[in-house]
Order: C-alpha cells, then sequence, then structure tokens
C-alpha cells in the first residue's frame, strides 16, 4: 500500500472508531458459575452480580449505604409503619416490550411471596399483600412493622419480572429471564458463560455506552486473574488479597475495592447437641479467653498483607451502626490465660474447628490455631467442603466454625438470623430471650438513632457472651482492564454497569 | 476369517454385551448409594445463604428426596429407561440436555489427548527401541514417564503459568466451540490435551518398545535386512506397522481412562465438560447430574474396553480361542 | 498383562541354573539404570521420612509472622510459606504423609483385592461373575469420582484419604490376582496339588500365591505411584491431610495460589512428588523386565 493510501485508510478507521463505538463487548470473569436466573428462586451471591445487569430493582443503593432510586421513584412509610406506599417510574418497559406498572409490580412481589421454593419468601414475609394504588403506585400492607424492609427490596426481593414471560414460564423462567435491566438476556451454557446484550428500551439508555457483557465463570482464583492479565477477561471479581500488590503493579490493570457489608467470624457451638456442652460451649469466659488470644491486626497483615479491616461486631467499624464504644480488642495472652484457669480448664483444652473450603479460608484459620495454642487451646482444624459444612452446622458437629457472611445493607440482616432463638442460621443454638427482644425492638423502630441505641445495648450482652466471635471484614476486590471507564464498586459486591465506557 | 472364528467371536460379542447389564446396574446402584452416604443433602446446598426450614422442605418434596431410598432408585431407573435422567435440581436443566451439551466438549478434548499420546509414545517407544540401553533409551524412557509422574492438575497450573501469563500465547482458560471458530478452539483446548495426553503417553511408550522390539527381532525384519534395506526403511515401514496394531487398540483403551484425568484438568483449565460437570455435581449434592453422568461414562468406558478386545483379538490370532 | 510363572524356560544363556530366581531378578533389575536410580530417590525419601525430626531445620508447623513468603536464603533453604513456615522442613515432613499415604493405600488394595481374587479365581460359577461384573463396575467408573465421593463421606483426613485410594485401587488387584489364578489354574503342578486333595485355601497360599507375586509386586509398585498422585489429587481439592500437618499435594494447594509471589512455594513440593512417583515407575518398570524372562 502506497503511503497516501494508508493514510487515507487510517483516516477512514479514526473517523469510525471515534464516530460511533464499534460493538463493544465486556468480558467479566465470576468466582462461582451462578444457580438459576430467577430472582424468586437463586440463592447466590454471584447470580446477584448477573442480576445487576439484567434485572433492575425498586429501589438501589449509594456507596453510603442510602437508599435510591431505581424502577420505584420513592416510598412513603405509613406511620404506625404497617404499610409502605411506593411511587413507580414511569415509560419503564420490560425486555419483551410489556409496560412496567403497578400490575407489574404487584405480580412480581406476589412472586416473590408465593412461588414454589421462593428464597424470598422469608426475606419480605412481613408483606402481608400489595394493593394497587393507582397505575403507578402500590401500596405493601404489613403484617407488623418491619424497618429492614425497604433494604430488602434493594436487593433480589425487589427485582420486577415480566407478568407475561413468567406466566408463561413458570419455574423455568429462569432458563430465559425478562426483567427491565439494562441487558437482556441472549443466552447461556452452563458452567461456560452468560451473554447479556444492551436494552435498547431501558429508562436510563443514555448511560449504557458497551453493547454486550459476558459473563464467564472461573472458579480458580489465580487463574481468573491469569486471564484478566493476558487479556483474555476484562474484569474479575473476588480477587485474592495477595494478589493486590501484583494487580497495583500492572500499569494495564486497575484495583476498585469498597469494603464490605459482611464479615468473617468464628461461631460457637453453644447449645446444638452434645459438642455444645463442652467447655467451649458452656462458658462464656473459655470464648472469651479465645476471643482475647486472637491478634487481629497480626491476622490482617500476615494473611491479608493488612488490605482487610479488622472488626469485632457484626458491622464494620465503618459502618453508622458501630458500637465505638467497644473498640477491637488488642491480644492478651495473660488474661486469656486467667480467664481459662478461671472457668476451671487445666491443661490443655482441646476445640473441633470446622473450616469451610475456600481460598482465603485456610491460612487465617491456621493463623488463629496457632494464636490460640499459645494460651493452651489446640484448635484442631478439619476443612470441610461446603455442602457437608452446613449439615454439620446444623447438626451441632463441630465446636468452633468459621463462618462468613455476605452482609445485607440494613444491620438486622447481619444480626437476626443468627443470633435470635431457633433462627434458621443460628448454628450455634444460642439463645437469650433479652437480646430476641431487643433485636425485635430495633426492627420495630425506624430512626436510626434510635435503633443504634437499641443496639448498643445488645452489643454489651453479645460480647460479652460470645455467641459469635467477630473477626474481620473483607475487602470488595475488583481489578479490571485500565481501558475500562467509570467503574465504581458499592459494598454489596454487585456489579454495576451503568455508566461504564469500554476503550 | 473362516465361518466358526466368526461364530466365535459374535458368541464373544455377544456375551460381553450381556455382560454390560449388571455392570451397569452395579454402578448405577453403587453411585445412587454413595451419593446417599455423603453428608449435607441437596435441599440444604441449594437453600445457600437463606435457610428458611419452610423453603427447604418444599424442595425436598419437590425432588422426592423424603422418599425410602430405593423408591428413589426407583424413580430414577424407571426415568433413564424411558430416557429421562432427570433434572439438576441447582441448574433446573434436563440432565439429558447439559450432557448433550457438554459431551462434545470432552470428546473434542480426549481426541485431542490421543493425538498427542500416540505423538509422544510412540515416538519414545520407537526412538528407545531402536536404540535400546543406550542413553536415547533412557533418555526416551525418562521423557515419557515425565507425563504419568506429575500430578496432571499441577501441570496444568505451571502450563497457564508458562504460556498465558509468561508467553501470553494460549488462552489461560474458558472454551471456544470447534464450529465457532477452529483456531481459537484449539487455542483454548491444547494445553489442557497436553495435560491429558502427556499421562497415558508412558503407557503407549511402554508397549510400543515392547511391540518394537518383538518385530524387530522377528524373522519378518531379519528378512528385509537380509536382503540389504536401508534400516530406515526396515524401522519404519516393516517393524513399525506390525507393532503399531496392538498399540491402537491400547489408545482405544485409555480413552476411557482420560475421562478420569479429565475431571480436574478441566476444573483447572475451566472447560465445561463432563469432568467439570459431575466435580461441580457431587460437591453441590446434585445426584440426578452425577448418577446419569456416571452411567454414561461408565457406558462409555466399557464399550471401549469391549472394542480395544476385539481389535486385539483380531489382531493376535493366537487369542482367538 | 501376561502371565509370569517362573517355571519357564531362561533365556539367558550364561545364567546358572542353580542361582535363586529372587537373586537372579535382583541381579537383572540391577543392571537397568532407570531402576537403580529410582531406587536410589526412594531410598532417600524413605530415609528423609523416618529421620524427620533428626534431619528437618525447623518445627514444620511453627509459623513465624515476620518471615511470611520469604525467598529461598541461607536460613531458610526452600524458603518460607505463607504463615512463616520453613519449607524444607515442611517438605521433609511431608514425605512421611506422601509416603505413608501411598504405601498405606496399596496395601489396603492388596490386602482386599488379592483374596478376593483368589476367590473369583478358584470359585468361578456364580461368585466369580458376581465379583468380576462388581469389580468392572468399579473400574468403570472415573477413579477420582468415586475417591472424592468415598473421601467426602468418610470425612477429611489424611488417614481417610488413604483408605479411599485404597478402596478405589482394590479393582485393579481382584482383576490382576484373578487372571493370574485363571492361568495357573490349569498347570500341571497345581492340578496334582488339588489331587492329592489339599484343600483349596492351602493351594492358593502354597502353590498359586508364590507364582503371581512377581505380577502383584510389579503391579503394586505402580499402584503406589498412582497412590501419591491421587492422595495429591484430594488433598490439592481439600480433602485430604488436615492443617497444619504438611502434605505435598496440600501444599501445592496453597502454593497455586502464590505462582507469581512466591513461586518456591509450589516448585519444591512439586518436584519431590515428581521425584517420588518417577522412581516408583522406574522401579516397577525394571521389576517388571527382571521378572519377565521373555523379556530383555
Amino acid at each position: 500500500m502506497r503511503l497516501p493510501r494508508l493514510a487515507a485508510t487510517a483516516a477512514v478507521v479514526a473517523l469510525t472508531a471515534t464516530a460511533a463505538y464499534a460493538q463493544s463487548t465486556l468480558r467479566i470473569g465470576l468466582a462461582e458459575d451462578p444457580d438459576v436466573l430467577d430472582p424468586s428462586l437463586a440463592r447466590t451471591y454471584v447470580g446477584r452480580i448477573v442480576f445487576a445487569s439484567i434485572c433492575d430493582k425498586l429501589f438501589d443503593i449509594d456507596e453510603k449505604l442510602n437508599v435510591v432510586p431505581q424502577l420505584a421513584l420513592g416510598y412513603e412509610l405509613a406511620p404506625d409503619g404497617k404499610a409502605v406506599t411506593i411511587k413507580l417510574r414511569p415509560g419503564v418497559k420490560f425486555h419483551d416490550g410489556e409496560p412496567f406498572d403497578a400490575e407489574a409490580a404487584k405480580f412480581s412481589i406476589d412472586r416473590h411471596l408465593t412461588i414454589t421454593g421462593s428464597f424470598r419468601k422469608p426475606e419480605i414475609a412481613a408483606v402481608d399483600h400489595v394493593e394497587v394504588v393507582d397505575p403507578l403506585t402500590i401500596r405493601l400492607i404489613l403484617k407488623y412493622p418491619f424497618s429492614p424492609l425497604i433494604a430488602q427490596l434493594t436487593d433480589r426481593a425487589g427485582m420486577m419480572v415480566s407478568p407475561k414471560a413468567a406466566t408463561t414460564a413458570g419455574d423455568k423462567f429462569g432458563l430465559h429471564p425478562v426483567c427491565a435491566g439494562p441487558y437482556k438476556f441472549v443466552e447461556r451454557v452452563q458452567q461456560d458463560r452468560i451473554v447479556v446484550e444492551k436494552f435498547q428500551d431501558y429508562w436510563d439508555k443514555d448511560n449504557v455506552h458497551i453493547d454486550r457483557i459476558v459473563y464467564l465463570p472461573i472458579v480458580d482464583p489465580t487463574v481468573r486473574l491469569a486471564s484478566l492479565k493476558s487479556g483474555g477477561l476484562d474484569l474479575i471479581e473476588r480477587v485474592l488479597a495477595t494478589d493486590i500488590k501484583d494487580v497495583r503493579a500492572d500499569p494495564k490493570l486497575k484495583l476498585t475495592t469498597a469494603l464490605e457489608l459482611g464479615y468473617q467470624g468464628l461461631t460457637m457451638n453453644i447449645n446444638r447437641g452434645d459438642r455444645g456442652k463442652e467447655a467451649l460451649g458452656i462458658s462464656p469466659k473459655v470464648r472469651q479467653a479465645l476471643d482475647l488470644a486472637i491478634d487481629r491486626e497480626a491476622l490482617n497483615q500476615v494473611v491479608f498483607n493488612g488490605e482487610f479491616v479488622p472488626g469485632n461486631q457484626w458491622i464494620s467499624p465503618e459502618n453508622p451502626y458501630y458500637q465505638a464504644n467497644f473498640p477491637v480488642p488488642k491480644r492478651d495472652v495473660s488474661r486469656a490465660k486467667a480467664l481459662l484457669k478461671e472457668a476451671g480448664v487445666n491443661g490443655r483444652l482441646s476445640v473441633d474447628f470446622m473450616v469451610p473450603k475456600g481460598p482465603e479460608t485456610q491460612a487465617p484459620a491456621e493463623v488463629i490455631q496457632a494464636m490460640a495454642a499459645d494460651v493452651g487451646i489446640d484448635m484442631k482444624i478439619r476443612v470441610t467442603e461446603f455442602a457437608t459444612s452446613l449439615q454439620q452446622a446444623e447438626a451441632g458437629n463441630y465446636q468452633a466454625f468459621m463462618l462468613a457472611w455476605s452482609g445485607r445493607t440494613d444491620p438486622d440482616g447481619n444480626l437476626y438470623v443468627f443470633n435470635a432463638c431457633n433462627a434458621p442460621q443460628n448454628y450455634g443454638g444460642y439463645c437469650n430471650k433479652e437480646v430476641d427482644a431487643l433485636m425485635d425492638q430495633a426492627r420495630v423502630l425506624s430512626d436510626p438513632v434510635q435503633r443504634k441505641a437499641v443496639y448498643e445495648k445488645l452489643t454489651k450482652i453479645l460480647l460479652d457472651e460470645g455467641s459469635i466471635l467477630y473477626l474481620y471484614h473483607r475487602r470488595i476486590l475488583i481489578a479490571h482492564t485500565a481501558r475500562l471507564h467509570g467503574y465504581q464498586q458499592m459494598p454489596d459486591g454487585l456489579l454495576r454497569v451503568i455508566g461504564l465506557t469500554l476503550e | 476369517m473362516r465361518g466358526s472364528v466368526l461364530d466365535s467371536m459374535l458368541t464373544f460379542v455377544t456375551r460381553r454385551l450381556l455382560q454390560l447389564i449388571p455392570t451397569l446396574f452395579f454402578v448405577s446402584v453403587m453411585i445412587f448409594s454413595l451419593q446417599q452416604l455423603l453428608p449435607g443433602d441437596p435441599a440444604t446446598t441449594m437453600a445457600g445463604e437463606e435457610h428458611d426450614p419452610a423453603v427447604i422442605e418444599q424442595i425436598r418434596q419437590q425432588y422426592h428426596l423424603n422418599q425410602p431410598l430405593p423408591l428413589q432408585y426407583a424413580y430414577w431407573l424407571r426415568g433413564v429407561l424411558s430416557g429421562d435422567f432427570g433434572e439438576s435440581m441447582r441448574l433446573k436443566q434436563k440432565v439429558l440436555d447439559l450432557m448433550l451439551e457438554k459431551l462434545p466438549v470432552t470428546i473434542q478434548l480426549a481426541v485431542m489427548a490421543i493425538i498427542i499420546a500416540f505423538g509422544i509414545g510412540i515416538t519414545a517407544g520407537v526412538v528407545s527401541a531402536v536404540k535400546k540401553d543406550t542413553a536415547f533409551d533412557y533418555a526416551a524412557n525418562m521423557f515419557a514417564l515425565w507425563g504419568i509422574s506429575t500430578p496432571n492438575f499441577w501441570l496444568g497450573i505451571l502450563l497457564i503459568f508458562l504460556f498465558s501469563v509468561e508467553l501470553g500465547w494460549l488462552p489461560a482458560s474458558g472454551y471456544v466451540r470447534l464450529t465457532e471458530d477452529w483456531r481459537a478452539s484449539l487455542a483454548s483446548t491444547i494445553m489442557p490435551a497436553f495435560v491429558l495426553g502427556n499421562s497415558i503417553a508412558a503407557i503407549l511408550m511402554r508397549h510400543t518398545r515392547s511391540a518394537m522390539l518383538q518385530a524387530l527381532g522377528s524373522d519378518y525384519v531379519r528378512t528385509a535386512r537380509a536382503k540389504g534395506l536401508l534400516e530406515r526403511t526396515v524401522i519404519l515401514k516393516h517393524a513399525m506397522r506390525n507393532a503399531l496394531t496392538p498399540v491402537i487398540t491400547l489408545g482405544a483403551l485409555e480413552l476411557g481412562t482420560l475421562l478420569s484425568g479429565a475431571v480436574l484438568t478441566e476444573q483447572i483449565f475451566t472447560i465445561p465438560g463432563f469432568g467439570k460437570l459431575i466435580v461441580d455435581a457431587v460437591f453441590n449434592r446434585d445426584y440426578a447430574v452425577v448418577q446419569g453422568v456416571v452411567l454414561v461414562t461408565a457406558t462409555a468406558y466399557i464399550l471401549l474396553n469391549l472394542t480395544a478386545d476385539i481389535l486385539y483379538i483380531m489382531v493376535n490370532p493366537r487369542l482367538r480361542s | 498383562m501376561s502371565a509370569l510363572p517362573m517355571t519357564a524356560p531362561l533365556s539367558d544363556a550364561d545364567d546358572f541354573a542353580s542361582e535363586r530366581p529372587g537373586r537372579r531378578a535382583l541381579r537383572r533389575l540391577l543392571r537397568r539404570k532407570g531402576a537403580v536410580f529410582g531406587l536410589v530417590v526412594m531410598g532417600l525419601f524413605v530415609g528423609l521420612a523416618i529421620l524427620a525430626p533428626l534431619i528437618a531445620p525447623y518445627d514444620p508447623i511453627a509459623q513465624n509472622w515476620t518471615s511470611v513468603r520469604k525467598a529461598p536464603s541461607i536460613a531458610h533453604w526452600f524458603g518460607t510459606d505463607e504463615v512463616g513456615r520453613d519449607i524444607l522442613a515442611r517438605i521433609i515432613y511431608g514425605a512421611r504423609a506422601s509416603l505413608l499415604a501411598g504405601v498405606i493405600s496399596v496395601m489396603i488394595a492388596v490386602a482386599f483385592g488379592v483374596p478376593l481374587g483368589l476367590c473369583a479365581g478358584f470359585a468361578g460359577g456364580t461368585i466369580d461373575m458376581l465379583l468380576s461384573r462388581l469389580t468392572d463396575a468399579m473400574l468403570a467408573c472415573p477413579f477420582l469420582i468415586l475417591a472424592i465421593a468415598l473421601a467426602a463421606f468418610l470425612g477429611p483426613s489424611l488417614g481417610n484419604v488413604m483408605i479411599a485410594v485404597g478402596i478405589t485401587t482394590t479393582p485393579i488387584f481382584v482383576r490382576l490376582t484373578r487372571g493370574q489364578v485363571m492361568a495357573v489354574k490349569v498347570d500341571d503342578y497345581v492340578e496334582a496339588a488339588r489331587v492329592i486333595g489339599n484343600p483349596p485355601w492351602r493351594v492358593a497360599l502354597v502353590h498359586i500365591l508364590p507364582n503371581i507375586l512377581p505380577a502383584l509386586m510389579v503391579q503394586a509398585t505402580l499402584s503406589v505411584a498412582l497412590a501419591i498422585i491421587a492422595e495429591a489429587s484430594l488433598s490439592f481439592l481439600g480433602l485430604g491431610q488436615q492443617p497444619p500437618n504438611p502434605s505435598w499435594g496440600s501444599m501445592l494447594n496453597v502454593a497455586q495460589r502464590f505462582l507469581v509471589n512466591a513461586p518456591w512455594m509450589a516448585v519444591w513440593p512439586g518436584l519431590a512428588i515428581f521425584l517420588t512417583v518417577l522412581s516408583f515407575n522406574l522401579i516397577g518398570d525394571g521389576l517388571r523386565d527382571a521378572l519377565d524372562p521373555h523379556q530383555h
């Protein structure tokens, strides 16, 4: 090619490139394969990530955890707290062209409440029924006041589905979901990929710049990062804390982080089965001793290069509900030993320590084991795969269980199901009527200041009794190519795709 | 073949095919029982983060998990006999559809692996037979043994590190269909195929070596040498042709073993094949998927064994009795 | 596998007929360079395993939080791991876990497989049919899946991995023994023994077993190699040796996450597995050649 022709071609190419974006595709690497893509039937964390692009919710959150409008414009709580009136956004269409209105919203919520096997039902169990006030307003009538309800509507329970598609597909809706998000579902090959493409009639379509997104589940974190580095992916989630330095050092990559809503903690078997009747389960002093044996700062430094945040409550120190009068304790070996003696423990104490398999659970467990050994507690680590650990937890077949929780926007979501008597995830069998009463009280109040005051009383009791030893809060670590602009990470871990551009 | 030989072959094949039935029965009962013994159950595992007992109970009802075990097995068996392998509880897709989706992937991987295994194994075997007891023999032996002496998940990780991260020549993970883009498809499968093929290359090498040695010492070859033919011709045309037939039958056999090796390799390289399907299903207690995949895999393995045995007998007239 | 009767005519012209078969085999074994290499390496690792407390420079589970993931140096010849433990010490103690896993698994397989195979071979009829179909069934299932399911069922521990791998290796020995018995059953000396009136178990022990021993030894050696890899694979999946005790497989499991930052964590366990398995394979090959008079 001679030079003038070459230059001309180059100019044309440059012009077309700047005039309109070529079909742009964002390839996202997930840490697991999502389960069924039905907002009512889904239960995985990664599933929510895919939903973030295809299924809009009534409300969303911002980085300060404030509720912001999405498909709903606002809400109003009745004075007695037993009704919520929600105003809906006009002009919204589902992916199949059906209009989004109050009937559709009612349908979606009813579906969450009634479809067989719905995992959303317990989340919005407070809702008695939904009333259509006018084509753009619905009213949720509650059985009892429940302040965490709005927070639930910022997650899957608030996702709206097309009534026509859902009725036709029934429980097979998840094979081809039809919602109202910025992208619509194209295809899915199990364990291989999920492809979604831009929805032309999205209500906020001016802020959607990327044409296609492909979600690729890659379980191994090393391979996931390798794929990103070699250009096979554009964004990955759950980067390992120990890979942060590597990502920061690579000029082609960027790291975006946010502190998670959840926590990593040690659940103590206090009253489940026989194992709950041993020293650790019976005596709060023994549990306190274990708590004081752990140096959370050192744990963070050694295992996570200091990237995570040590904690001692079910919300992180950066959360507005965190009780500053109960700071993260420092390691105190002598006090721990004294406590053990007071509890009547002679010689070394053996503890059955169940640790679920995962890329970042074994190392902290080993460090905790070493720390506990210094005060005379021998933690016997048992790395258990997920399904087994669930069953063993329910059967009470453990003494300490290293369990993490992904977290919910409302603090109640991190607290109630684990500590209330007979609650479904109360694996420790902990039961304290006073604590239950305080938690119920906080659920009814809607003023944050009042709730925090109630929680303060609660915190003292829980920390003294040590039903769960909260250890640290992880960071949501997202690494992406430097060619991707506009990405912001929220504490709930979802990958939001509005406002992104790819060079 | 003469009439009576054909008859005895037919009897042999028929007998082996009939044996298939009790064997597969044992396979399915064994896997079914083993899964039931595993702690944890699909309903609780699927319930994931929110564990509402009512919901878990609903799931149990839906999938007959509360029924007595023999009845559950009977439900499954009845389904299989009418072509319905059940449904994946986790993915809500028919097991048959899942298997049909994944089978071509694993087959592509297996075929590529066999080709690589033959390449390495036969070359090493021929070299070490021809250069018997020299350094070449020793080196070829080591080279082929290298394959089965390294855990394949380990080799896989090293290859990813070298070829994807450091050199950037090949993708670290993922799979592209052969029909979509054959070049990308080969690029995405060459590393896992190499890892798989490497592990059986040693077996092929050993047998090639001994078959070659036998062929090289046979009258046929001695005659060829006496005729004054070039050594190279003797090896390539005469010895190899006779030596290779038993080796090929062995290859058919090893194809079945590959399915076991694929389990970890597909996990590492994120290839959505049978291996990955079944490992995930075991850990998620997705009973129907495990049953279906193991049954299909076992059938394939037994049929391949049978094919290998038939070929072997056809090639070795001495064994026809 | 072909039968290897010791009564076959000798093919080495320069061997004295009076030399005991065992010693002859040993001599032939030692002539093969590969087998010698294998024996030396295996001996080295066995020595490491036995003498671990005397040789290891540090306590393998002692953590040192100030030397996390340090490269090999004078203080730590192989470097340190993710919580500051000395890798050389962990490799040495890991030899115990990995070698034990390999050997005990195969011992379990032999202890169950050989008697069952003898049973099937001798009894014939329905018992043979049942055992054979069961063996076929076990061999037809992907080995790793069976092992994963068994290990998950038994619970994660090194001992349970040995049992799981042992059980899944048993069918190989059942089939091997049965095949050998079938081949040897019709030989004159066995017929003679039975005709005299020896009970079957005596015939099996005294007459048949010694003759199938060579084939069993070869298979056992090769199976140990496979069992060590199986333990590594299961530990890689988190089902094997529990932390903080070291095994080469579980060390690899952790090491793969640090391939970029701390490659020494991966090199040594990988090399250890490779050398050990290779040595067993070489010994097995050597044994096969040495014990089979038809092959040189």
